[in-house]
């Protein structure tokens, strides 16, 4: 471990380490509590380093830019909270049925609307999935520590170039202000995955046409020479607008599928103390926190309790969730907000197990001993 | 002469709309609407000034061919 | 067969277009690419970003990078293109409800950053797509479907509103005068920074027929009839002004472009 290497940072910061390890290039946002020191970094460190930072005229825009921009091939991110996150969802469905990589950061805040600016929250759960309409794929992973956060943003920016789609980083205020000691790993020990470029040549290529079984279709970027259309409408495999629905199933389908089909390489979690587990906390992000040390203080009461802890939220790990449920006799999802993990939880495991939700709304952080009263409830 | 030829005018009935805005502006009268199309009812008086053509909305009259 | 230009330069297999009989949006579309032709440009490094509406329809039809974005965020992506890569020519088109309306905020903003970005506006005073609605640029008086006993709202001079958001070049012209839209958009491109065409286009199918204005060549001719130079216009009193659409190159100046200014930022380390 070298020592210049470890490093003091709050998690907005990491956010922007991590991203640019990743080869983010290009950042637009719009200042909102509490995710504004990601563009203040941002700002700060692209232009130092060849990137290109702009501070747009509103949150629309700047998901706008985001998409342009990596259509030119730049590796582009914004941040976000609850307010602006809502606010985006039009051009996260665009990216997603467009299929252009980019990286958007909601750095959760008590809603709905403007809500509680500088408190903790995680009510985007549901948001980050359904927020936009239509059916669509769509990634989001939550850290829970700064240095996660650095490992979640590389993380962030290779699966949305692999998987052609915008990947959502749920991050919560707690994560986001939060100061931690973390060590930034050498450039050659970390894993970057660039968007599948065409082999075809330019009159050849077919924009959203998919080769060798894979879901994914090569990307050009607008100046290499291959022009061709890019639209939100539903598209043939030129890119071209089109109303037959065969061609509207078939890309909507295949969307679904890239993610749906690949989620055992998409998912990450971790587990703690599960082996033995007779119950099971189900938390992500900064709750998680609190809940890693309410099972510490049941083991100590010889309470078998053990903590699975998603880290990727969406797709959920279903499968892992799954045999959980078949192996412990209760399950309780701790979060901040009203039960929407709970939602999904319940829905994979409620045939194997009971689902019980625990959950807080007013902006203070759920403590470890609350947790473990509520365990010893259940 | 080929370069009169390249010049003549040309319709493309399949894209013409018959909105009939090549007919009101055309100088010399040339054109007219037949059956919903614009159709060249006197070529000997064009003077291929290109009205039709900068006006046409849907590229459906135009002097001259493609140079190959 | 198609034309030449039309052949070098449109997807003519998705040709003809969907735009209805008599619409003017056909012509500004071949305005643009003869401007395009004009000037020589690198067809590859040209991307072409639309909104949502029936201007906006325009982008598919040609062949560059083209990008059909979503309602009245044309310029913001386009921002990010030229930002990303200032090498690039960006070229929005637009409608009047898409850069006026839902897009207002990202039209005045990319004119005071005087990004390089050349926006042309198809403005044919109405919502066409959905149906004939009342726009941010339907005359007082003037119906819509939204608008039944006639629009109380006031008219947006769009070329004013870009002039004094700090746009470097501003023209208008209308469909019966397409030189003057390809000498504008010619000039417009050329122009290092900002640039703002208002093309004033007809709508027979609804803004015409909700307004009693005749067929597609009733709606040409009161073009030809109603518009004035700009160096005429000057000599004229306000009240000789009335419903005339002045035409023509209407404000040029110079001001340092955003994407320039952001490289003088990075060499400055």
């Amino acid at each position: 471990m070298k020592r210049g290497n470890i490093k003091l940072m709050q998690g907005n910061e990491a956010c922007v380490e991590g991203a640019i390890a990743a080869g983010m290039r290009f950042y637009s946002g719009y200042p909102i509590t509490p995710s504004t020191e990601i563009a203040e970094i941002s700002a700060a460190k692209l232009p130092r380093i060849g990137g290109k930072f702009i501070q747009m005229e509103d949150e629309i825009a700047s998901i706008g830019a985001v998409i342009g921009a990596s259509l030119t091939g730049l590796k582009s991110m914004t941040a976000t909270s609850g307010p602006g996150f809502s606010l985006k969802q039009e051009n996260i469905g665009y990216a997603a049925m467009a299929e252009v990589p980019c990286v958007i950061v909601d750095v959760q805040r008590g809603g709905p609307s403007t809500g509680l600016p500088t408190s903790p929250a995680q009510g985007d759960v549901m948001q980050a999935r359904w927020g936009t309409h239509g059916d669509h794929p769509i990634i989001a992973l939550s850290p829970y520590s700064v240095k996660e956060t650095y490992e979640i943003t590389i993380e962030a920016f290779n699966l949305s170039e692999r998987y052609r789609t915008p990947v959502i980083i749920l991050m919560d205020e707690v994560i986001a202000h939060m100061r931690e000691k973390i060590e930034i790993p050498d450039e050659n020990e970390i894993e970057i995955v660039d968007r599948l470029k065409p082999k075809d040549k330019a009159e050849d290529y077919n924009p959203y046409e998919i080769n060798d079984g894979d879901l994914v279709p090569a990307m050009a970027s607008f100046g290499e020479g291959y022009r061709y259309h890019v639209t939100g409408l539903v598209h043939d495999i030129n890119g071209f607008p089109t109303n037959d629905s065969k061609i509207a199933e078939s890309l909507i389908n295949r969307l679904t599928k890239k993610v749906e089909e690949n989620t055992q390489d998409i998912v990450k979690y971790d587990e703690y103390f599960l082996e033995d587990a007779e119950i099971a906390l189900i938390a992500y992000g900064g709750t998680a926190r609190s809940v890693k040390s309410a099972v510490d203080m049941a083991r100590k009461e010889n309470i078998k309790v053990g903590m699975f802890r998603p880290i990727t939220i969406w797709p959920s790990p279903e499968k892992q969730i799954l045999e959980l449920a078949k192996t412990v006799k209760k399950i309780i999802v701790v979060e901040m907000n009203l039960g929407q993990y709970y939602l999904e939880v319940d829905r994979i495991a409620k045939k194997s197990t009971d689902v019980y939700k625990y959950g807080r709304v007013n902006g203070e952080l759920i403590t470890p001993d609350e947790i473990l009263s509520y365990i010893k409830e259940v | 002469m080929p370069k009169k030829t390249l010049k003549q005018l040309q319709v493309n009935k399949e894209w013409c709309k018959g909105c009939g805005i090549c007919v009101a502006f055309c100088p010399r009268d040339v054109l007219s609407i037949k059956d919903g199309k614009v159709n060249i009812e006197d070529i000997d008086s064009c003077i291929e000034c290109g009205q039709c053509e900068l006006r046409c909305p849907d590229y459906a009259i135009y002097l001259g061919g493609k140079n190959k | 067969m198609p034309s030449q230009i039309v052949d070098d330069y449109f997807r003519t297999n998705s040709l003809p277009h969907i735009w209805c009989p008599g619409c003017g949006n056909g012509i500004v579309t071949r305005s643009i690419v003869k401007a395009i032709d004009n000037l020589k440009l690198d067809r590859d490094k040209i991307c072409i970003v639309s909104g949502i509406g029936c201007s906006s329809r325009a982008s598919g039809y040609l062949d560059f990078n083209t990008l059909h974005t979503t309602h009245g965020r044309a310029l913001a992506f386009a921002t990010g293109i030229k930002m990303a890569n200032p090498n690039l020519d960006v070229i929005v088109i637009t409608g009047d409800g898409d850069s006026a309306a839902i897009g207002g905020n990202h039209l005045i903003h990319a004119a005071r950053r005087n990004i390089d970005i050349t926006t042309i506006v198809y403005n044919n005073n109405i919502y066409g797509m959905t149906g004939g609605q009342y726009s941010p640029t339907t005359p007082r008086g003037d119906k819509g479907t939204t608008a039944p006993y006639g629009n109380i709202d006031t008219q947006f001079d769009l070329c004013d509103l870009t002039t004094s958001a700090g746009a470097t070049y501003v023209g208008r012209s209308t469909v019966f005068n397409p030189k003057l839209i390809v000498k504008l958009i010619e000039e417009g491109i050329k122009n290092k920074g900002f640039s703002f065409i208002e093309t004033v286009t007809i709508c027979p199918t609804y803004y015409g027929r909700k307004n009693k204005k005749g067929n597609a060549v009733d709606m040409m001719k009161f073009l030809r009839d109603q518009s004035i130079s700009i160096n005429a216009a000057k000599k004229l009193d306000e009240d000789k002004l009335k419903g005339k659409i002045i035409v023509g190159e209407l404000h040029k100046s110079i001001r340092p472009e955003y994407t320039e200014e952001y490289k003088r930022l990075v060499n400055s380390f």
